[in-house]
């Protein structure tokens, strides 16, 4: 029964997008922060503006990490013993990032505040580069061995394929933060940020060309994938357009459909690695023999089997209670005693 | 250093670190709802504004629990791969589950929760907050749930596969519902219960001592002195002993470590305190007579297997164990004492009040029974050495094999640095928001504004830029 793993590759990356998407306006609102705010009230209001989410946000990283675990054991454990010194890296800016946010506006002081908005940006930038370049060296490959293991020194990740892919995601989140702000601020700061996003956009189309352009070069398997399964160039070219939609939107001042552009970008994006990938998970740079699969490194059928019913019941409570909550904190951002 | 050694220390320190938080903020959990409740039935201010108070320090520890809990979910996999591996299979729908159900109930309404004193009606934020303190307990219990397989593995089996042996699941039931699980779960829960009443406790006194809004003080040692009374005899007459008979008739070995019986024999003391010697295989120091067979078999001349009765290489650090256990054990006592007695001097015409050393000794009980909850992690932990899966997996097999020393030592120190900061600055954050004390009253105008039904928060407008903010701050009232 191959349908069961593939489901979960596929619950998989739709619970990627969904941490790209919904970190990802957070991580992106902390890149911009100090480009866009000046003065400590401007500063307030963007960290309000994710101040009740982002929390929930994160959650859905642990839950990829949870899942990927569950469903992929053998891929959960290469990849992150492999990756061991870029994961302590992630780990290090993503606690970074909880302390700046909670700690903030915990004191008047302007050094205290100063500092930590420093690393509010800083580990927000970090957090968006790992991630990217860590996914730039999944799809290049990486060195497994016949038990499944491997080890990549944090040198050897930053080749220059994969650094594209962090600086496209730096790009990406940039612009879907800054189209996420559009509805939660207002007066001079909302100008600042529209004008912005032309310029966000640009760079971002170009970049994402280059990275589409220079993955079919790194990876010529995945040539004959799109070629086997013609359809799926739909994913990014639907991505490339779904950016100019979102652009031409906030133009419109139609904020929430811009958003959700953006959004369908992230997740179109995502679905052309994996449908490029598929099925295999992690490629093997040594032997394409130990590539680790959807069919070979997943969980026995059984326990995905227990694992497909839990999702069915809980996945409708999850998106229902989300997108109550994104409803209830809806509107823009005003400051008040509970704020950060 | 070997590698094997570096990956436990790491392990170690983080999981002890991550530990100080969950019992917290699942103990402060069952506070908040009891303080919602009398919130919803009486409608006095004063419930909402300790409502308002305790949520913004159970916000500040969720936030410490959140952050170190990722680096345990990652550590799986980038320190014990071979682990995550051979276990894979069988948590899988163990983390699934927890995943879905625990951190995104928490996760999610979390923001409403914390938000609430201002958005929120009593009825809708005590909804809030009774959704994220489930969630918060589920996970709990899911991760009990998988380190109790881990204590007693049922439900599975074990295949040779191309990367190694694995376990498989054959039963979810008997995955979940292994032997040790639910004396197991009942002990962690009471034991964070525990914990909280503790935490109020303890900040209700330092206000009383100080002189400081003394009113609010006696409430709140008023709902958690009680609490933590019951709670504390329970523990060590049932859930306490029941996780104890889980140890006995699952891991004989670990029993015998955690009291130093290195003989098999009938009447076995129990100690209170004492010194286990590994070397000589002795155990001296004070103890009860026979009371662990009572404990173990409930029969005072019942036999309780010793140590030798297992192989040397099968044995935990006894000293270690012992000591952990103990301390454990002689705190859930002390906690005993100070309840009864605190209530008996409440009881005695509000004595309570007045006794500046009693209500220093209810100060120290929020870090006596985190020393508590510790003690008793690591009794679990450690007394299942040198087993990483009880009789299956060793730990000295489980590590990634592939990571350095030069990558760990990085790591351990990274670690070292960054919790010393963190626990500085929660230190300093907890300080200054117990020194601020509880916000004035909310008014009743303001409360009865907020929305407190569903279609209320639906059909509340947002902020626009026209509206003044006042109108917005309560929710588009007319």
């Amino acid at each position: 029964m191959s349908w069961l793993a593939t489901t979960w590759f596929v619950l998989f990356v739709v619970i990627v997008a969904g941490y790209v998407i919904l970190d990802g306006f957070d991580l992106g609102v902390g890149m911009l922060s100090p480009f866009v705010a000046r003065s400590d009230h401007d500063r307030r209001v963007l960290l309000n503006s994710i101040g009740p989410v982002w929390d929930g946000n994160e959650v859905w990283l642990v839950l990829a990490g949870g899942a990927l675990f569950a469903a992929f054991p053998l891929v959960y454990a290469a990849l992150f013993s492999g990756f061991y010194s870029a994961m302590m890296l992630v780990l290090l800016v993503l606690i970074l990032r909880t302390v700046a946010i909670e700690f903030r506006s915990k004191r008047h002081s302007q050094r205290w505040r100063n500092t930590w908005d420093w690393f509010f940006f800083a580990s927000s930038l970090g957090i968006t580069l790992l991630l990217g370049v860590a996914l730039g060296n999944v799809v290049r490959g990486v060195a497994i061995d016949e038990a499944g293991n491997m080890t990549v020194d944090l040198v050897e990740l930053l080749n220059p394929y994969s650094l594209l892919i962090g600086i496209t995601a730096v790009a990406m989140l940039c612009l879907h933060g800054a189209i996420f702000l559009t509805q939660k601020v207002e007066g001079e700061l909302l100008a600042k940020v529209k004008r912005l996003i032309p310029r966000l956009g640009v760079t971002f189309f170009v970049l994402a060309t280059a990275a589409v352009l220079a993955t079919l070069q790194v990876d010529s398997e995945m040539v004959d994938t799109f070629r086997d399964r013609p359809w799926t160039v739909v994913f990014p070219i639907g991505a490339l357009l779904s950016t100019l939609v979102a652009w031409r939107l906030v133009e419109a001042t139609w904020y929430l459909a811009g958003f959700l552009a953006s959004a369908t970008t992230i997740a179109l994006l995502l679905a052309s690695v994996a449908a490029g990938l598929y099925p295999v998970m992690l490629p093997s740079s040594i032997d394409r023999a130990y590539d680790l699969t959807v069919h070979n490194a997943a969980s026995a059928d059984n326990t995905l089997q227990v694992m497909f019913v839990i999702a069915l019941i809980g996945m409708p409570f999850v998106l229902l209670y989300t997108a109550g909550i994104y409803y209830f904190f809806r509107g823009k951002v005003e400051i008040d005693q509970d704020s950060y | 250093m070997s590698a094997e050694i570096l990956h436990r220390i790491q392990f170690a320190l983080t999981i002890s670190f991550h530990f100080v938080f969950p019992p917290m903020s699942i103990g402060l959990g069952l506070i908040l709802i009891i303080l919602g409740v009398k919130s919803v039935r009486t409608g006095d201010p004063k419930w909402r504004q300790l409502s308002m108070f305790w949520v913004k320090i159970y916000g500040l520890v969720f936030a410490m629990g959140i952050a170190t809990g990722i680096v345990q979910e990652f550590q799986f996999g980038t320190n014990w791969s071979v682990f995550s591996r051979y276990v894979g299979n069988v948590f899988g729908s163990l983390l699934a589950a927890e995943g879905i159900f625990a951190f995104m109930l928490e996760g999610g309404f979390l923001g409403l929760m914390l938000f609430g004193g201002s958005k929120l009606g009593n009825r809708l934020w005590l909804f809030a907050t009774t959704m994220v303190v489930t969630g918060a307990m589920f996970s709990a219990t899911w991760i009990v749930m998988a380190n109790s397989w881990m204590q007693s593995p049922a439900g599975s089996e074990v295949r040779d596969t191309a990367q190694g042996a694995q376990a498989f699941m054959t039963d979810f039931a008997d995955v979940v519902f292994t032997p040790t699980f639910i004396p197991r779960i009942l002990h962690v829960l009471v034991a964070s219960w525990i914990v909280g009443a503790a935490f109020v406790m303890s900040v209700g006194a330092f206000y009383l001592l100080k002189g400081r809004h003394e009113d609010l003080a006696r409430t709140m040692i008023r709902v958690s002195l009680p609490l933590f009374a019951v709670l504390s005899v329970l523990q060590v007459f049932v859930f306490g002993s029941n996780a104890a008979v889980a140890v006995t008739e699952n891991q004989p070995q670990k029993l015998a470590a955690m009291e130093g019986l290195y003989e098999t024999r009938d009447c076995a003391p129990m100690f209170i305190v004492g010194w286990s010697d590994e070397e000589t295989r002795e155990t001296t120091g004070l103890s009860v007579p026979c009371l662990l067979s009572f404990l173990a078999t409930q029969d005072f001349q019942g036999q309780v297997d010793g140590l030798e009765q297992f192989p040397t290489d099968e044995w935990a650090p006894v000293n270690l164990t012992f000591q952990v256990y103990h301390l454990m054990i002689d705190l859930g006592v002390l906690f005993m004492a100070i309840g009864a007695f605190a209530l008996a001097m409440w009881a005695w015409k509000g004595r309570l009040w007045d006794m500046r050393w009693l209500l220093w000794v209810l100060v120290s009980t929020i870090v006596l029974t985190h020393i508590a909850t510790q003690a008793g992690w690591w009794t679990a932990e450690i007394g299942r050495q040198p087993w990483i899966v009880w009789e299956q997996l060793r730990t000295a097999d489980a590590y990634s094999p592939m990571v350095g020393t030069g990558n760990l030592v990085f790591s351990i120190v990274m670690f070292v640095l960054l919790y010393g900061l963190l626990f500085a600055l929660f230190l300093f954050l907890l300080n200054r928001k117990i020194q601020d004390g509880p916000p004035p009253p909310p008014s009743e105008e303001d409360t009865s504004s907020l929305p407190d039904s569903f279609a209320e928060v639906f059909a509340r407008r947002p902020h626009r830029a026209s509206q003044d903010s006042t109108t917005a701050a309560t929710g588009g009232e007319k």
